[in-house]
């Protein structure tokens, strides 16, 4: 269940990414939708969901997009990893410390993903800070959001559910 | 079943996903030399491990190679110190012998130097009471010794036979508490006596040491004043040097003379002896207790 849960996750969020990507100006989102949903993941199951559900996202991103295979894959799932590692250790439910996860979160996956790209000399990233700064607020913002939908989506079913059932 | 279980093997799987992607990565990269970085890393990751390899297996080799040397060193060392222990021993001879020489030698020059006949003799053992100062010498009766000649050195007079044998004969030395000779100082010319004083123990004065007695009381003694025999006691030789006078004391108004011997007794090897005494001289003298 969780398995099947996580994969429509992942699904959306690269249904999403991929939609969302052509409104974007210049082509490149501010937002990692596939990023949002691997932290997402790895906070609620935890180091081991986190880190397969980043491998298999992140390599899936990288087949669709024009990139070296397993970059995105490595990047999210160390940040997988250590966001569930993370979500283990501390109490992570509020508001904030989600934020901050988010924003961690987007500055290490770029930090591995850009690093791994100037490393090996594939491609250079002239000023890497202010989007990155940028994709970082965009998704803390929207993990908090969707954290918020998917908390309190089993709420929703229940209050329509009972809804239905008094007529 | 707890081995298969992914979950608790959480740093493992990590692990192997990172290699799996980072393996991944390197298929596709290819190097500024246009080299795929996989197989740039797998043989260079392969190279670094046959240099391990390598080196582990040279050390190794280096190692037992030498140990085999150290043991052939040791040998070698056993052998050298054995070798240099011989050559010691074998250098003590030579040296020993050198001295012998020399000796020797100083004997011949003193043979040829003096007029008198002498018989060269060497030095095979010495007294065996310390009390009484006696050596004794490999030439005896059948080489013409007989009792009471001189026997001298180099450096002055030794002593007189005292015992020939057929072989050998004890020498009693000057510094022998019974022990006499006649004796002049060389600088004043002024007659005396010089006894032995044996070990000297109970007398206070250092053993070895001879006295000079029977000087008459008007007589010019300083210390560093040369003695040598009178050749007034029918034993020894005139002007054979007998010591240097040590110190001068006169207690009471009597003399108390202490003279050095010329000779080390302690390293004497080879001696002379005086076969023809010389012509007694016509004044007559006290010739020792003898």
């Amino acid at each position: 269940m969780k398995a099947l849960a996580v994969f429509i996750a992942i699904a959306l969020a690269l249904g999403l990414q991929t939609t969302l990507a052509r409104f974007v100006v210049g082509g490149s989102a501010a937002v990692d939708l596939v990023l949002v949903a691997v932290v997402a993941v790895a906070l609620t199951i935890g180091p081991v969901g986190g880190m397969l559900a980043g491998s298999a996202a992140g390599l899936i991103q990288d087949a669709l997009s024009s990139g070296v295979i397993g970059i995105g894959g490595l990047a999210k799932t160390i940040v997988g990893f250590l966001a569930g590692a993370f979500g283990q250790q501390f109490i992570v439910t509020a508001a904030l410390p989600r934020l901050v996860i988010f924003v961690a979160a987007t500055v290490l996956h770029g930090a591995v993903f850009m690093g791994l790209y100037y490393v090996l000399d594939l491609r250079a990233f002239p000023s890497p800070w202010k989007p990155l700064a940028a994709q970082a607020l965009g998704n803390a913002l929207v993990g908090i959001v969707a954290f918020g939908i998917i908390e309190s989506l089993p709420g929703i079913v229940e209050r329509r559910r009972s809804r239905r059932g008094r007529r | 079943m707890a081995l298969l279980d992914i979950r608790q093997r959480t740093g493992w799987l990590f692990g192997a996903i990172v290699v799996s992607h980072i393996i991944l990565i390197s298929a596709q990269v290819t190097t500024k030399r246009g080299v795929p970085v996989l197989q740039e890393v797998t043989f260079g990751a392969f190279a670094e491990m046959q240099r391990g390899a390598t080196s582990a297996f040279g050390s190794a080799r280096e190692g037992w190679q030498n140990y085999f040397a150290l043991q052939e060193i040791r040998r070698e060392n056993d052998q050298l110190k054995q070798e240099v222990t011989k050559l010691r021993v074998s250098l003590e001879q030579e040296r020993s012998v050198a001295q012998q020489t020399r000796t020797l030698q100083q004997l011949l020059d003193l043979r040829s130097a003096t007029s008198f006949e002498t018989a060269a003799a060497m030095v095979i053992g010495s007294g065996a009471d310390p009390e009484f100062r006696t050596i004794t010498i490999d030439k005896g009766t059948q080489d013409g010794l007989r009792p009471d000649m001189a026997v001298i050195s180099p450096a002055g007079i030794v002593g007189r036979i005292l015992m020939p044998t057929a072989r050998a004969a004890k020498v009693q030395l000057i510094i022998d508490r019974d022990a006499a000779a006649g004796v002049l100082i060389e600088r004043s010319r002024v007659n005396g006596v010089v006894e032995g004083l044996g070990s000297g123990e109970e007398l206070g004065f250092k053993a070895g040491m001879i006295s000079l007695n029977y000087v008459p009381s008007s007589a010019d003694v300083k210390p560093g004043d040369r003695v040598v025999t009178s050749g007034i006691d029918g034993i020894y030789p005139k002007g054979v040097p007998v010591g240097e006078i040590q110190s001068v004391e006169r207690p009471g108004g009597e003399w108390r003379i202490r003279v050095k011997p010329a000779v080390d007794f302690a390293a004497l090897e080879a001696v002379l002896v005086v076969l023809k005494a010389p012509d007694p001289p016509s004044e007559t003298a006290d010739d020792g207790k003898r």
